[in-house]
């Protein structure tokens, strides 16, 4: 049982049923999130990544797990889908001592570095050089390792975009450079405020390199165009820039109800919702609604004991503020 | 007598030496490869490590310092060169942002041993764009290593502790000092970051210096000599880790304190240092402390303006002589 997407990749159900558990577990995990931010369990901000699994979970599914990931402040579904326990997300969110930065990062620097997720940045766009550092770090140490970044539309009209992807282009370096485009630069629609309709993909050219769209909702999709991008890079063959159209089901940050976005484009986008598509494709391979009810209801009892156990964790010792500046440990700037 | 050598060549030999020592020691940056970088100061690396350890970068300082921090993440020791410092503006988010940052908060996750190089200071009449001394720039940041050397020995033996440092440093080589000619640093030469170093004893005012000022200090403390003041000079040699033990110890023989420092009296350095002696050694003090620092304006081109604006040797010793009179 298995679905031909492309002459070179196909699927097999169980396979596309674990990417299924996986993304349901990012949403339930963003679900609990803003709960628990709304209830002011978790202060200070949050940027839900409900909406764009397909796009984690489908690219990882296409990485090796030496490989290094760079997101954004809109980075918890890279971080799960990189092997972060939902209750180390959690935790964090809710300042405890147990989270995956130790209460120090907050949502929007979530990094699991065994893993490879080497960080989410905050500063639009800065992680591209970044990844582009890992991958030239790859390439030298000889170790055949790519390395991503994760970004949204936004960063495509920011500096540091251009840089990269100019130097990655010359260096010929082993990274993909990966647009999440949900159409909406934080309130802004991307289109007012951009010189071409694909912000990512039309500015490829422009350094040299290839670059596809695709339908970031649909998890298949997303990993079979990372497949043929991350056998590119691996081959020595250089970044390749791909545009992962998505959409976000819930605001900007913290309580933006997203009001700027017209009712038929949001609802246009629900029925495009990533899970429902994933489902759809599932139930086409034969597969049993109770065995995908099931995967459901495994992701939110996992989410649910995660929640309790990040609520029951203990908060920071104050002293912890001044360990971690320097690679010793400490924090020490003067005798 | 000793060999002498020049601190333009001892940034190469410094360079050369680390880079001979660890396999995991690349350069990048603009013009530092064939062409042996506009200062002349990674001369013969390209001939010796080849292009796989030195590499040419476009005009791109985000993407130079951006993916320096990329590749410290993930097992190189890389050396960025930022051309002139005031470049730094250029790529300011990597140096305040992510690269003195990004350790702490991940939680201790990752290290980021890596060395941004840069040209420092004025003197040489390069205009307001292209003489600033920026240390003060980094120096706001926590989380940042860094180092200025004023001699040939010390900017090997610093650039030594820099690149085995596995925390950032931000490394201050002076345009005004590249050729000022001082004794070759021994083989395996090592000096710790964060000793300052008491350049000449004296007696009756310490003058605290950095880089380019402990040659102004110098010289300034020579003439001094002949009027019967007898002038300590510190060389601070690093802002962090800041050596404030041995401020204090020489002010402790001085009672008197002038700091000569080249960035902007506002927001410069020397306020740090003398916030730190008012706090923790006012009972030592036989006199005000006093800054010889930058004028708060922009660097101006031509001789004259410039030497109205920067520390020079007459306005140090002036400063000297008003404070062994107070």
């Amino acid at each position: 049982m298995t679905v031909s997407t492309n002459e070179s990749v196909t699927v097999d159900a169980s396979r596309l049923l674990d990417w299924y558990e996986q993304m349901a577990l990012i949403r339930q995990t963003e679900k609990a999130a803003y709960d628990l931010f709304m209830s002011g369990a978790v202060k200070g901000t949050t940027h839900l990544a409900a909406g764009h699994e397909a796009v984690a979970v489908g690219t990882s599914a296409a990485l090796r797990d030496d490989d290094y990931v760079f997101a954004t402040y809109r980075g918890h579904h890279h971080a799960i889908a990189r092997g972060a326990a939902p209750v180390e997300c959690l935790a964090e969110l809710m300042s405890k001592a147990t989270g995956l930065c130790a209460a120090k990062g907050g949502s929007m620097h979530l990094t699991k570095a065994d893993k490879g997720m080497l960080g989410s940045y905050a500063i639009v766009g800065s992680h591209l050089p970044i990844a582009a550092g890992a991958a030239w770090s790859a390439k030298l140490r000889g170790t055949e390792q790519i390395a991503v970044a994760f970004f949204g539309d936004g960063a495509t009209n920011i500096g540091a975009f251009h840089e990269a992807l100019n130097l990655a282009a010359v260096w010929k370096l082993p990274v993909l450079f990966v647009c999440e485009n949900n159409f909406y630069m934080e309130y802004t629609p991307i289109a007012s405020v951009t010189s071409v309709p694909n912000p990512a993909a039309d500015r490829a050219s422009a350094h040299g390199l290839p670059a596809s769209i695709i339908n970031g909702n649909d998890v298949v999709e997303v990993h079979d165009a990372m497949k043929l991008a991350v056998d590119r890079a691996r081959a020595g063959d250089g970044p390749t820039v791909i545009e992962a159209q998505t959409y976000r089901h819930y605001g900007h940050s913290r309580t933006d109800p997203a009001k700027y976005r017209p009712a038929d484009e949001v609802e246009r986008w629900m029925q495009r919702d990533p899970l429902l598509i994933t489902r759809n494709r599932l139930t086409e391979l034969g597969i049993e609604a109770a065995d995908i009810e099931a995967a459901d209801a495994r992701a939110a009892k996992a989410v649910q004991a995660a929640v309790e156990e990040a609520k029951n964790a203990p908060s920071p010792d104050p002293a912890t503020a001044f360990t971690d500046v320097w690679a010793d440990g400490g924090a020490a700037w003067r005798n | 007598m000793a060999e002498l050598t020049t601190y333009r060549e001892a940034v190469s030999e410094g360079l050369a030496r680390e880079m001979r020592r660890d396999p995991s020691v690349v350069c990048l940056g603009e013009d530092i490869g064939a062409a042996e970088g506009v200062f002349k100061t990674t001369t013969g690396l390209f001939a010796e490590f080849g292009p796989e350890r030195i590499w040419d970068t476009p005009i791109s300082e985000q993407a130079i310092v951006g993916a320096a921090m990329g590749a410290a993440m993930t097992g190189l020791r890389p050396v960025a060169e930022i051309m002139f410092s005031d470049f730094f503006a250029c790529c300011y988010d990597y140096l305040a942002n992510e690269i003195p940052k990004v350790r702490y908060m991940t939680g201790g996750q990752v290290t980021v041993p890596l060395v941004v190089r840069t040209a420092n200071g004025g003197g040489l009449g390069f205009g307001a764009q292209h003489s600033q001394a920026v240390e003060n720039w980094v120096f706001t940041v926590p989380g940042l290593k860094i180092a200025a050397p004023s001699t040939p020995a010390d900017v090997v033996g610093l650039m030594a502790s820099a690149v085995r440092s596995d925390d950032p440093v931000i490394f201050f080589e002076h345009k005004g000092l590249f050729g000022t000619k001082g004794e070759t640093a021994p083989p395996n030469h090592v000096v710790p970051l964060g000793e300052a170093s008491v350049v000449r004893p004296g007696n009756d005012v310490t003058l605290v210096a950095l880089a380019s000022t402990v040659k102004t200090a110098l010289s300034a403390a020579d003439q001094l000599a002949g009027e019967d003041i007898s002038v300590e000079v510190v060389d601070l040699r690093c802002l962090v880790p800041l050596d404030a033990k041995t401020v204090l110890a020489s002010v402790a023989r001085t009672s008197h304190l002038v700091l000569v420092e080249e960035n902007p009296y506002q927001g410069g350095w020397g306020a740090t240092v003398a916030s730190i002696v008012a706090d923790e050694g006012f009972e030592l003090l036989d006199a005000p402390i006093r800054r010889v620092a930058a004028e708060c304006v922009p660097l101006p081109f031509a001789d004259a303006l410039e030497d109205a604006v920067i520390p020079t040797v007459d306005k140090v010793i002036d400063a000297v002589r008003r404070l062994a009179a107070f």
